[in-house]
């Protein structure tokens, strides 16, 4: 049993099914990696998991507490973290204004969480000041990152944190990842670059047309030839 | 020297010293409309007449402490009425709030159904606002009229020219000064306040840090309402309570709220004072004025005034209009708090 699991999730936006009996989970102090082609449904699974959208099957699960009927604002309470693709950040705001927005839910003394993003992204206490909005599309990304780890949550889920960075920007973000994991917390991400993300990933999870192909370790799924001729591109 | 300081001093009193005092009044009233665009999205159009309901109050109010023989001495009596007039206001609009817009808000209507109904809302208090005070003209100030007056002003400085401040032009100016740190204050170093900007900002992220919208909607709501209530009761005590100028007074408003760009709250503060020095600036007859500077011969023979004053509202809609052709954000591309 998974710290936080989707078991068997079947449902969409309203229309047709775009996931089709799906399975995701994730450990404390792991991180698992959703890939797959465009259209897979990789981040409509992970909102699933979140409670953006509502299920015709399955139920999701956290500490063996069954939380398949809370709204996301809920399972933030409970300790879940998330990260949209876009828009994730208070652009208007300053930096440290975001961290205090991501706390707003905390009424204790926030300085020393605020303390530890810091030391995970030394450039955003330089920038504390400046409004989010004003900086670099890989420091935004860290000042987003940084806004959901302010709940202290157990659990942070990330849509594509590297999209539209550099590569450079790609590695700085995917090392404070893995530091972000080492403390304990659980990570469940979406990436479009499959190789890199599966490099670091405790667990991949390989999704087509909103069903699990491929599960495995990321190790396993890099050395698996299947895996490689279809999503990985050789 | 004497006419270059002469010249001045009539500018000073005609033109600077009106359009401080009005720009005050423009830019507390389009700190509300940009409040309320800046977290429910929509064009408040009722903001004007809530000016003039929450004036209403405090004329009632001031009566009824006046009737008990209380009053400030030399300030407005009208000054303890307010913060009751601001409840009794804000309590209104949020009863408004619960009854109308909530409505829509859960229908997730667009921004332009909230504005239809706020019209509608707009002619429900006018007609309010008739029912139980009537339409007539009501002069409300108390206290001392003058600060100094032209005389006071003539006698101490010598020159031909007199300046005159009135109590209540005072009272407008520090108030705004006074009322518009507070509400930054507010936005920018409060948890409350910067829930707010954090959801005019960006609502979907604002509901996944855990900021409840009802709460930051009644806020929203209760600062307009103390705002509109504050720049109502300041026209009023500035010129006098006519229940209709509100409806005019509208177009001010939404043009400073539009100039400076809606959703900035400097924007409408800015906005607020380029619309009244435009207004009085090409309504003023500089005649008097050139003939200080200018040798006698070369002084003009008409008033030199650019606009009649009854076209002063003109000069509202030609702003707007010019600032929605080059420049539709505004001074400073508002559109969140």
């Amino acid at each position: 049993m998974s710290f936080l699991i989707g078991e068997n999730m079947t449902g969409g936006y309203g229309g047709a099914d775009i996931l089709n009996d799906c399975t995701i989970g994730v450990e404390q102090g792991e991180i698992a990696v959703i890939v797959g082609p465009n259209g897979a449904g990789k981040s409509t699974a992970m909102k699933a998991i979140f409670g953006m959208l509502n299920l015709r099957q399955g139920k999701v699960t956290m500490e063996g507490e069954d939380i398949t009927a809370l709204t996301p604002q809920a399972r933030v309470h409970k300790g879940m973290g998330f990260v949209p693709q876009t828009n994730n950040v208070f652009t208007s705001m300053s930096v440290e204004e975001n961290l205090e927005m991501g706390a707003f839910i905390r009424d204790d003394d926030i300085t020393a969480t605020m303390a530890q993003v810091y030391d995970l992204f030394p450039i955003l206490k330089e920038k504390r000041h400046q409004p989010a909005g004003e900086l670099s599309g890989g420091q935004r990304q860290q000042v987003a990152v940084g806004r959901a780890l302010m709940t202290r949550p157990k659990v942070l889920m990330l849509d594509e944190p590297t999209a539209g960075v550099s590569p450079i920007v790609m590695d700085e973000l995917f090392d404070r990842i893995i530091e972000v994991a080492r403390t304990g917390i659980a990570i469940l991400m979406v990436e479009q670059n499959a190789k890199q993300a599966l490099n670091i990933a405790d667990k991949g999870y390989v999704l087509v047309q909103g069903a699990n192909r491929f599960t495995d370790t990321g190790e396993a799924l890099m050395a698996n030839p299947e895996v490689r001729k279809s999503f990985l591109g050789g | 020297m004497d006419n270059l300081l002469n010249a001045v001093v009539l500018l000073l009193n005609f033109l600077v010293v009106p359009a401080l005092a009005y720009g005050s009044q423009l830019a507390l009233g389009a700190l509300g409309v940009t409040l309320i665009y800046g977290v429910l999205r929509f064009s408040n159009f009722a903001h004007g007449e809530t000016m003039s309901f929450g004036a209403m109050f405090c004329i009632l109010f001031t009566w009824l402490l006046q009737s008990w023989g209380v009053t400030l001495g030399p300030l407005p009596t009208a000054l303890l009425a307010l913060p009751f007039a601001i409840i009794a206001t804000a309590l209104f609009v949020l009863a408004t709030d619960w009854l109308v817009y909530d409505y829509y808000r859960v229908k997730k209507a667009s921004s332009l159904i909230f504005l239809i109904a706020s019209v509608g809302v707009m002619f429900i208090m006018n007609g309010l606002v008739r029912f139980i005070i009537g339409p007539e003209d009501r002069n409300f100030a108390d206290g001392a009229r003058f600060v100094f007056t032209a005389r006071d002003f003539k006698e101490w400085s010598g020159l031909a020219e007199g300046l005159a401040l009135r109590s209540t032009q005072l009272i407008t100016i520090v108030t705004a000064i006074v009322i518009v740190a507070a509400l930054f204050w507010f936005l920018n170093r409060t948890r409350t306040g910067k829930s707010m900007r954090a959801y005019s900002d960006n609502e979907d992220l604002a509901l996944l840090s855990g900021i409840d919208p009802g709460h930051v909607v009644r806020i929203a709501w209760i600062l307009a309402a103390a705002l509109a209530t504050i720049a109502g009761v300041l026209y009023g005590l500035d010129k006098s309570y006519k229940p209709f100028t509100f409806l005019q007074l509208l177009l001010p408003i939404f043009a400073a709220a539009i100039v400076g760009g809606v959703g900035s709250p400097v924007g409408a503060i800015a906005g607020g004072f380029v619309v009244a020095f435009s207004e009085i600036g090409l309504t003023f007859a500089y005649k008097k004025f050139l003939a200080y500077l200018l040798p006698a011969a070369l002084v003009p023979d008409g008033l030199v005034q650019l606009l009649s004053t009854e076209y002063k509202f003109a000069v509202s809609f030609v702003i707007l209009v010019v600032v929605l052709l080059i420049k539709p954000t505004g001074l400073f591309s508002g559109k969140t708090l």
